[in-house]
């Protein structure tokens, strides 16, 4: 399996990212600058997290106009895979290959914290190796996380099956308490129409290693090498 | 080049009053006309009056801080330059260093706390560093203080959003709420990075003829004069100071921080420098200096934010995002290639000479030509008269109060300001970018893997302020004692310290008794627990209207943990575990929390630290953990001993059962009581008797508090307190208090 992860000037969990697919894929991905108009053959596509342009104008905005995301959307509208990780769903619905928006949190706080999740759907490349309905802990590190789109949308996602994740008790119940940045349904990351691009706030690649305090991340990287390899 | 200066006719003939407004009193102003030979003009005054303030020339601090021990086998480098150095081992090193931005911060908190933060960093990556970890000692106001809860949103969220867009992990801190901060915050913040010993980079500009490159963000008017506003105390009318105040970018120093790092991987930088406090000027005098060089500046070349800016602005702008280097000739495209890849602002605007001066030129004039000893060596250095207070007498545990039920007392300590939760505070900083957060906020100290490898870097800061007030002496050894101790907790081997001295007006003399009181107390301790310090700041001057804050000789230590496999932690981990404590008991309750709390009153001694019995306890807790002996431990410190227990019971969310307190005490004494030099461990019941028969070999007593188990802390005689309960009382009060209207 190739992968390729896009850095962007203020990206700042491209190593992280890297780390992680490594430590499945038993090498390293490609790191691929965003002034780059090529890029390699790609079996994955992985925007990492940070702060792409300092979040300027609006977080993401400035990075889905970046030379690279041209041949990004044309690549993933083509069926390739691509992972956006918080700064990195940012940036996917910004370029349009995710519907809707991430908001200021409804704290107007920033938040770093472990979060539960509930697997909503495993038939995908990235989640194959979690149980539908499975309650995962994986951590979130956002200002702007606070999922948002238009009523007709947020149907549209869900009548499609297309929410990835949802944030939840620990028993997989969807509730106003559970849900750290206001997002619209518990949504914490969302796919494309075919399943083929996941959004998600909270970072996988965080917990991947037990001395981290968890394992739960790791499985979508290793749903990825198993689907794609 | 220099030599005698056609210096600006209009610029001579200052008055007393524009002088005495640069912070230069008159008999210093009288050592300037002789250092200068001639009188200065207003762009040169400028300059001396940076370089002599007292942020950047310690004169009041500088004989005392001699005092403190700053070798040992594990320092690379020592304080000098722009960061401490200690050995990891392997050939990497830890580079580190702790500094103040109180002034800026209590006038405008978001902006001031923030490029407290990115200046702090700076430091470190101008040494080769990649910066690993933050963290922040920050202290404010009383509660009830209408200024408070603004100023610490603002100074939150400033300190989260600078180094949460960098990238780096602020993995804890500490935060105290006092009436002494009322009109003067402090915002003490600390990095450490990660460097191979054979590629730091310092700052001496050795040889002539060799260009002076500006690199990072461009110019601008604001931070004129932050240093000497630094240096001086507030009044009514401080806020009026708010252009003195940075504005931070951190997605800028994000990339100048990569296109640093990139840089140093090519053979080229001779020098380096940031532009912190009195930018430009301050920057190329100590490269200058540090190298034996004189150094041209040429400021129509420095890249410019607005137009119009005078010379004087220019070199007195502190600007953020700056980095001052020296490279080798001919290796400016190289250099110039990734600065522009960086899309940064990269320039050569000078380049260093023979002649021993300072020069500034600016639209074809000679700004400025000063001796470069005349900046660097020749800023008066003061021994101010100081005053020690007396020593207070210690008080009786019979002389505080005993509150009616000893668990409702817990209950209410960990409901109060001082020992709340800090869990509203660091959510707002990202504690896991990396990766190799091992040990979150919250516990005795942070904890980072060194990338790679399974070595940990335990991260702690640290300072008791009331102990310092009521004994300087005794606070200064505390504040590196409970450092020492907050690490050891954890199983690193404590490698050595930086410090953030943060005092009121050392023109008074009582001041420069704490000042000299809290030095020669870490001085002491330091010594004893082969604890060097290896970097530093002072911050002076931290009064308003006369009333100085408390003492606050804040301490931030780095060690090393060989395998974080055998780590510790505080938390509880499995039922039926054995609660022991390891340490003396006096039940010390003078300066205490538990008096402060219950009885509105901080009065008497404060516990004494004892640094031969601080290294046998804390040696044998180390060596418990290396063996793998202990399942959690966690020290004793701000509360006392029933405080600990609880803080252990919240993080591993199990109960404990407690045996009663020994009755040559009085219960509440033994409970709240601060005593140092204790830790509290669990174990296993099979290793009770091992963990004895160790301690016996050091001379530590032990005692067996209880048992780990139940969802409710219980003590003998009193109703079982719920876990539930008391997590709400913790959690609950900041979260509350920040958004009260």
């Amino acid at each position: 399996m190739k992968a390729s992860v896009i850095v962007f000037p203020g990206s700042n969990c491209d190593r992280d990212a890297a780390i992680a697919l490594q430590s499945v894929m038993g090498a390293a991905p490609k790191m691929v600058w965003h002034g780059d108009s090529e890029l390699p053959k790609s079996d994955l596509i992985l925007l990492p997290g940070g702060f792409s342009y300092g979040d300027y104008l609006r977080s993401g905005a400035m990075a889905a106009h970046s030379p690279v995301m041209h041949e990004v959307v044309r690549r993933a509208k083509a069926g390739t895979p691509v992972l956006g990780i918080c700064n990195g769903f940012q940036v996917l619905t910004e370029a349009g290959l995710l519907p809707g928006i991430l908001m200021r949190n409804a704290t107007l706080r920033f938040i770093c914290k472990d979060v539960l999740l509930r697997v909503e759907r495993d038939d995908t490349p990235f989640a194959g190796h979690y149980k539908q309905d499975q309650v995962v802990r994986i951590p979130i590190a956002h200002k702007d996380g606070c999922y948002f789109a238009d009523p007709g949308t947020l149907y549209l996602l869900e009548n499609e099956n297309r929410v990835a994740f949802r944030y939840c008790e620990a028993d997989g119940a969807i509730t106003e308490a559970a849900n750290p940045n206001g997002s619209s349904g518990n949504i914490a990351g969302i796919y494309n129409n075919t399943g083929t691009v996941l959004g998600m706030m909270p970072h996988p690649e965080r917990l991947i290693d037990p001395a981290q305090s968890g394992t739960d991340g790791a499985k979508i990287f290793a749903s990825l090498v198993e689907t794609l390899h | 080049m220099s030599g005698t200066a056609d210096v600006a006719p209009e610029a001579t003939g200052l008055s007393e009053e524009l002088i005495a407004e640069h912070g230069i009193s008159p008999e210093e102003y009288e050592r300037l006309l002789k250092e200068l030979g001639r009188e200065p003009s207003l762009t040169e005054l400028g300059v001396f009056s940076v370089m002599w303030s007292e942020h950047c020339s310690y004169k009041s601090s500088r004989v005392w801080l001699k005092k403190l021990p700053t070798t040992g086998p594990q320092v690379i480098l020592g304080p000098g330059e722009n960061a401490g150095v200690v050995s990891l081992g392997d050939g990497q090193a830890a580079v580190f260093k702790m500094e103040s931005h109180n002034h800026p911060s209590y006038i405008e908190p978001y902006q001031g706390a923030a490029t407290g933060v990115g200046g702090i960093m700076r430091d470190v990556f101008t040494m080769g560093a990649r910066p690993i970890a933050n963290m922040n000692a920050l202290r404010f106001g009383s509660p009830g203080h209408p200024k408070t809860r603004h100023l610490v949103a603002g100074v939150v969220s400033g300190i989260g959003d600078y180094g949460n867009c960098m990238g780096v992990p602020t993995i804890g801190g500490e935060t105290n709420f006092d009436p002494g901060y009322n009109d003067n915050i402090l915002v003490n913040a600390m990095c450490v990075g990660l460097v191979d010993a054979n590629r730091i980079f310092k700052s001496a500009a050795k040889g002539v003829g060799l260009p002076v490159v500006y690199v990072g963000s461009k110019t601008g008017r604001d931070g004129i004069h932050g240093a000497t506003m630094a240096s001086a105390e507030f009044d009514e009318d401080s806020e009026e100071k708010r252009p003195t105040v940075q504005v931070g970018d951190p997605f800028t120093e994000k990339l100048l921080l990569e296109a640093c790092l990139e840089l140093m991987t090519k053979d080229v930088i001779i020098a380096i420098q940031d532009m912190g406090a009195a930018g430009l000027t301050s920057s190329s005098v100590e490269m200058a200096d540090k190298g034996g060089v004189g150094i041209d500046l040429d400021l129509d070349k420095v890249p410019m934010r607005e137009e119009g800016m005078t010379a004087y602005e220019m070199l007195l702008s502190e600007s953020q995002e700056r980095m001052l280097m020296v490279l080798k000739p001919g290796s400016e495209p190289v250099a110039q290639r990734i600065f522009t890849k960086w899309e940064l602002d990269f320039a050569v605007i000078g380049e260093t000479t023979d002649t021993g001066h300072f020069v500034a030129r600016h639209n074809g004039e000679v700004e400025a030509d000063i001796p470069l000893p005349a900046l660097a060596h020749a800023a008066p250095i003061y021994e101010r008269p100081y005053e020690k207070r007396e020593a207070l007498p210690t008080i009786a545990p019979d002389d505080v109060q005993a509150p009616p039920s000893i668990l409702s007392a817990l209950e209410r300590l960990l409901g109060s300001p001082h020992l709340s939760s800090r869990r509203w505070i660091y959510e707002q900083y990202d504690h896991m970018v990396m990766a190799d957060t091992v040990q979150r906020p919250g516990g005795d100290a942070g904890v980072v893997r060194v990338h790679g490898t399974d070595k940990g870097l335990a991260v702690s800061c640290d300072v008791t302020p009331r102990y310092c007030t009521a004994d300087p002496f005794e606070g200064g050894k505390q504040a590196v004692a409970e450092c020492w101790r907050n690490l050891t907790a954890t199983g690193a081997k404590p490698l050595a310290i930086t410090d953030c001295l943060n005092f009121g007006n050392p023109e008074r003399p009582e001041i420069m008794g704490e000042f000299v009181g809290a030095i020669e107390g870490m001085a002491e301790a330091c010594t004893i627990l082969h604890f060097p310090v290896v970097s530093g700041n002072v911050s002076l001057y931290n009064e308003t209207n006369g009333v100085a804050i408390p003492p606050t000789p804040a301490v931030g230590g780095v060690g090393l943990i060989a395998n974080i496999a055998e780590m510790a932690d505080m938390s509880l981990k499995a039922d039926g575990d054995v609660i022991l404590l390891l340490g003396r008991e006096t039940g010390h309750l003078g300066q205490s929390i538990y008096m402060s709390e219950m009885e509105d009153r901080l009065v008497g001694a404060p516990p004494p630290v004892d640094l031969a019995r601080e290294r046998v306890v804390g040696d044998l807790a180390r060596g418990l953990i290396k063996a793998c002996t202990v399942n959690s431990v966690h020290d004793v410190s701000d509360g006392g001993l029933l405080v600990a227990i609880a803080e252990m019971a919240l993080a591993g969310q199990r109960g404990v059962d407690l045996e009663a307190a020994p009755e040559k005490i009085p219960a509440h004494a033994i409970w709240f009581g601060e005593d140092q030099a204790r830790y509290v461990v669990t174990a296993t019941p099979d290793k009770v008797d091992t963990i004895v028969d160790v301690a016996a070999v050091y001379d530590v007593p032990v005692r067996v508090l209880g048992t780990v188990g139940g969802d409710t802390m219980t003590l003998s005689g009193e109703a079982p307190l719920p876990l539930g309960m008391l997590r709400a009382a913790y959690e609950d009060w900041l979260p509350r208090f920040m958004t009260q209207r």
